[in-house]
C-alpha cells in the first residue's frame, strides 16, 4: 500500500497543470455549442498535440503515440477536473469505435477513420439495441443480406444517441440467420447519409431527445464495411461494451457532484437556516460522502490491478452498478434538499444550477438501465464474480 | 502508487487465519458463549504466541513496530472468526494511547510490559463519544470518580485505560481500592463488556493526554479496527450465503440459480467491495496522513456498519429458516456486526461528527 506518486509523476502533474493554466483560454465553454464547433475542434487538436487526448493512439493514426500509462491518464483526468476546462472528445466514436478498429480493423479502415474520429471531424453513433433486443442483445434481428458486392440492410435500431449529428454508424446486424444467435452477427460501419436510413428522435423523460430510433430500408453498403470477420460481430462488439461499462462509473465525477451539493447546502436556506444546518439532510450528505470515498478507494484498487495487468475481480465488476446508483442518489439528495425549488425545470424563475440536478436525476436513471441494466449487472456479478450458477436457459420453441 | 496489500500483509492475514481456524473455531466460540471458563483466555494466548501484543509496540520497546493498517488486517481476521480473544483494546488502543500521551518512563515501563505479555489493559473510553445512564468520570485530587460503561476487554485485565470528562487519559490498576465492576450482557455473548464504577480511585495521568487530542486519535483508531472487524464478519456472512445458495435445492434447482437469490448475493458483494477498499484506505491514512484520520475513521466505520447490517440481514435471509437457527451459528456473526455498529459511535453519531470535522455544523 503506497499512495504516494514518484517524483517522475509529480513532475508530470506539474507539467499538465501548467499547460492547462497557460492555454485554458483556448478551451471551449458550454456557449460553444455543436459537436463540430470550430473552437471545440481546435481545442481537440491542441489536446492531441500535447498528449492530453488520444494519448496512446499511434501517431500514424493521428494520436499522440505515448505508451499506455494508467497513472498518467489518471493525473490528466484529475488535472482537467481541477481546472474545470473541457476535456478531450470522449464520444462513442473515440471511446468505442477507435479501440475496436485498432484491434480488429483492416489497415484501410484504420487509415480511413481513426484520425478523423480523434480530431472530431467524423462523429459516430452506435447501432446495437433494437426494440426486441435489449438485455438480450444477441437476439437482434436487423438483417444484412449479401447482394453482389454489397450488403442490403433492413431493420430497426433504438437508443441511438447522436444519430442526427453522426456521419457514420457502427452497427450490429444479422448476416448468418441460420447460425446460433451469437454466431450469426456481423459488425458493419457505414455512412449515416446512405439512402434508406431514417432517424426519428426519441424524446425521453428529461424532455430532451437524448436518443433516437433509426430505421433501415434496403440500405446498401459495400461488403468491405465489415469490421473483423463476417459472423464474428458479437466478439467485436464485446470488446467495446467492456469499454462502455468502464466509462459509466467515474468516481472522481461523483466527488465533484458531492462537493457541489455540499456547496449548495451551505448557500441555500430553508426557514432561515442553511440546508446544511438541517440534521437530516446533513446526515444524508455525509452518508453519500462515505459512499463516494468508498468508490474512489475501490477505483484505486481497480487501477492497481490494471497496472499489474491482473484482473480486478469483483472490485471491477461492481463499478457500473454501484457508480450509476451513487450518482442517482446524489442527484436525489440535491433535489430533496431544495424541496419545491428542486422540482423547478426548464427556464423557470428560481431555478438552481440550470435545473441540472433534475435533469441528472432523470438521466442517471437512464444510465442505470442503459449499457447493461442493473439487473443484468447483478447477474454478471453473481455468475462471474461469485460463481453462482447461470439461470437455466429457456427451451427454444 | 499501489493500492493493494503487500506480500507481508497478505502473509500476516494468512497466518492469522491459519491459527484462528482451530483456535477460534465455531465450536470454541460456542463454548465461550455458553460461559465456559478459560476458553476466551486460551484463544487470547494463541494470539499472544503470534505476537499480537507486540504488533503496534515500537521496536525500541520490544515490539514489531507495525502500523494501523496491519492492526486492521489482523482485526479483520478476528471479525471473520468471531474471535472472542483480546486484541483491539489491550494490544492496539492502549499501546497507541501510551505512545501518544505517555511520559518516557510510562512508555518504557508499560510498552515493554505489554509486549512481554505482563500487562493486559482494558480500555474504557465510551463516554468520550457517548454519555448515557449518567456515566462519565471526574478527576479530583489525583482520584477518579464516576462510572464508565461498555469497557472493552476487562476480563483478566491488569490495568484500565480511561479518560475523564475533559478527555484526559489515565491508567488505573484493576485491583485499585474503590473500583468495582459489573457485567453487562449484550446480544453478543462471545465478548464481555463491563461497567466500571470508580469511587475515589487512584489513577496515574498520561501527561501528554490532558487536552483530549490523544484520546480522540485513539478513538479514531478504535473505529478503524471496529470497521475492519465488521468487514471480516460481513465477508464471512457473504461467503456463507454464496456457499449455501450454491448447494441448497428447491424446486429441483439450487437456489443460487434463482435471480431473486442471486441478486441478493450480488447486492451484498457490490456493497462490500468498495467498503473493503474504504476500510483499507482509512487504516492506511491513519499513519500516512494523520490529519485525515479522524474524518476517514468516521466515514469508514459509519459506512461499513450500514453495509454490515445489510449483509447480516440479507445473508440470514438467503439461508432461509436455517439462518435463524442456532444450528448453523450464523447469528454469532450477525450479533458481532450488530454490537460493533454501536461501539464508539453509531453511524448517525459518526456522520454528525464527520460533518463537524469538515465545518459543516
Amino acid at each position: 500500500m503506497d499512495l504516494a506518486l514518484s517524483p517522475e509523476y509529480e513532475a508530470f502533474r506539474e507539467e499538465i497543470a501548467t499547460l492547462l493554466a497557460t492555454h485554458g483560454d483556448k478551451a471551449p465553454t458550454s456557449e460553444d455549442r455543436g459537436m463540430k464547433n470550430p473552437k471545440r475542434l481546435a481545442w481537440q487538436a491542441f489536446l492531441i498535440e500535447h498528449g492530453l487526448a488520444a494519448r496512446t493512439i499511434p501517431t500514424e493514426y493521428g494520436g499522440y503515440g505515448a505508451a499506455p500509462d494508467i497513472l498518467k491518464s489518471r493525473i490528466i483526468a484529475e488535472e482537467f477536473s481541477k481546472s474545470g476546462l473541457a476535456r478531450g472528445i470522449a464520444n462513442q466514436g473515440v471511446s468505442m469505435l477507435v479501440p475496436t478498429l485498432l484491434e480488429l480493423g483492416t489497415e484501410q479502415q484504420k487509415q480511413d477513420w481513426i484520425a478523423k474520429t480523434l480530431r472530431g471531424e467524423t462523429v459516430w453513433c452506435q447501432g446495437y439495441s433494437e426494440p426486441g433486443a435489449g438485455s438480450d442483445l444477441a437476439s437482434l434481428t436487423t438483417r444484412a443480406e449479401i447482394d453482389g458486392d454489397d450488403y442490403v440492410i433492413n431493420g430497426q435500431k433504438i437508443w441511438t444517441s447522436t444519430a442526427k449529428q453522426a456521419d457514420m454508424i457502427f452497427c450490429l446486424v444479422r448476416t448468418h440467420p441460420d447460425e446460433k444467435k451469437h454466431h450469426g452477427i456481423s459488425y458493419l460501419i457505414f455512412p449515416m447519409d446512405t439512402p434508406g436510413i431514417e432517424i426519428r428522435p426519441l424524446v425521453d423523460m428529461t424532455g430532451a431527445a437524448n436518443f433516437n430510433e433509426v430505421f433501415f430500408t434496403d440500405v446498401r453498403v459495400p461488403r468491405s464495411s465489415v469490421v473483423g470477420e463476417p459472423g464474428k460481430g458479437w466478439q467485436v462488439a464485446n470488446a467495446t461494451l467492456t469499454h462502455e461499462r468502464g466509462m459509466l462509473g467515474n468516481p472522481n465525477a461523483a466527488e465533484g457532484r458531492l462537493l457541489a451539493i455540499a456547496e449548495l447546502m451551505q448557500t441555500e436556506t430553508l426557514n432561515g437556516q442553511r440546508l446544511i444546518d438541517h440534521p437530516v439532510y446533513r446526515d444524508r450528505l455525509v452518508g453519500l460522502q462515505a459512499e463516494v470515498a468508498a468508490m474512489q478507494a475501490n477505483g484505486l484498487r481497480v487501477m492497481t490491478a490494471r497496472l499489474k495487468k491482473e484482473s480486478a475481480g469483483l472490485a471491477g465488476l461492481i463499478v457500473k452498478l454501484q457508480g450509476c446508483e451513487l450518482n442517482h442518489e446524489l442527484a436525489r439528495l440535491a433535489i430533496d434538499a431544495l424541496g419545491e425549488i428542486g422540482v423547478l425545470y426548464d427556464d423557470s424563475p428560481y431555478l438552481k444550477a440550470d435545473g441540472s440536478w433534475q435533469a441528472r436525476y432523470m438521466y442517471d436513471l437512464g444510465l442505470i438501465i442503459g449499457g447493461g441494466t442493473a439487473q443484468i449487472q447483478k447477474n454478471i456479478i453473481a455468475e462471474r464474480g461469485l460463481g453462482l450458477p447461470r439461470e437455466p436457459r429457456a427451451k427454444t420453441a | 502508487m499501489e493500492f493493494a496489500l503487500s506480500e507481508d500483509q497478505r502473509l500476516l492475514q494468512d497466518s492469522m487465519r491459519g491459527v484462528l481456524a482451530t483456535a477460534s473455531s465455531l465450536d470454541e466460540v460456542r463454548k465461550v458463549a455458553a460461559g465456559e471458563a478459560g476458553v476466551a483466555l486460551a484463544i487470547s494466548g494463541a494470539l499472544s504466541e503470534m505476537g499480537a501484543a507486540q504488533l503496534l509496540v515500537p521496536e525500541a520497546h520490544g515490539g514489531l513496530g507495525l502500523g494501523a493498517l496491519e492492526a486492521a488486517l489482523v482485526q479483520e481476521t478476528l471479525g471473520a472468526h468471531i474471535c472472542p480473544a483480546h486484541f483491539m483494546a489491550g494490544s492496539i488502543l492502549a499501546v497507541e494511547a501510551i505512545k501518544l500521551a505517555g511520559s518516557e518512563t510510562q512508555q518504557t515501563d508499560w510498552l515493554g510490559q505489554i509486549a512481554g505479555g505482563d500487562m493486559h489493559v482494558c480500555v474504557a473510553l465510551t463516554e468520550r463519544v457517548s454519555k448515557r445512564e449518567g456515566a462519565g468520570l471526574i478527576w479530583n485530587n489525583g482520584k477518579l470518580s464516576g462510572k464508565a460503561i461498555f469497557a472493552l476487554e476487562t476480563d483478566g485485565a491488569s490495568h484500565i485505560l480511561t479518560c475523564d470528562e475533559q478527555g484526559a487519559l489515565y491508567m488505573v490498576a484493576s485491583d485499585a481500592v474503590g473500583l468495582s465492576q459489573r457485567t453487562l450482557r449484550t446480544i453478543d455473548r462471545t465478548r464481555g463488556f463491563n461497567e466500571l464504577v470508580f469511587e475515589n480511585v487512584e489513577a496515574e495521568a498520561l501527561e501528554g493526554g490532558l487536552d483530549g487530542a490523544a484520546t480522540d486519535r485513539v478513538i479514531a483508531l478504535g473505529r478503524i479496527l471496529l470497521a475492519a472487524d465488521t468487514l471480516g464478519a460481513a465477508g464471512v456472512m457473504l461467503e456463507q450465503a454464496i456457499a449455501y445458495a450454491g448447494e441448497r435445492k428447491q424446486f429441483g434447482r439450487v437456489i443460487g440459480s434463482f435471480q431473486a437469490v442471486k441478486h441478493m448475493c450480488a447486492e451484498m458483494a457490490a456493497k462490500l467491495e468498495p467498503a473493503r477498499a474504504l476500510v483499507w484506505h482509512g487504516a492506511y491514512l491513519f499513519n500516512t496522513e494523520p490529519e485525515k484520520a479522524a474524518l476517514m475513521a468516521c466515514l469508514a466505520k459509519s459506512h461499513i456498519s450500514e453495509i454490515g447490517t445489510f449483509i447480516a440481514r440479507t445473508s440470514t435471509e438467503v439461508h432461509g429458516g436455517m439462518g435463524f437457527t442456532d444450528l448453523v451459528g450464523l447469528h454469532y456473526w450477525f450479533k458481532r456486526i450488530g454490537v460493533n455498529r454501536q461501539l464508539l459511535g453509531s453511524p448517525e453519531q459518526l456522520r454528525e461528527e464527520a460533518a463537524r470535522l469538515q465545518g459543516w455544523t
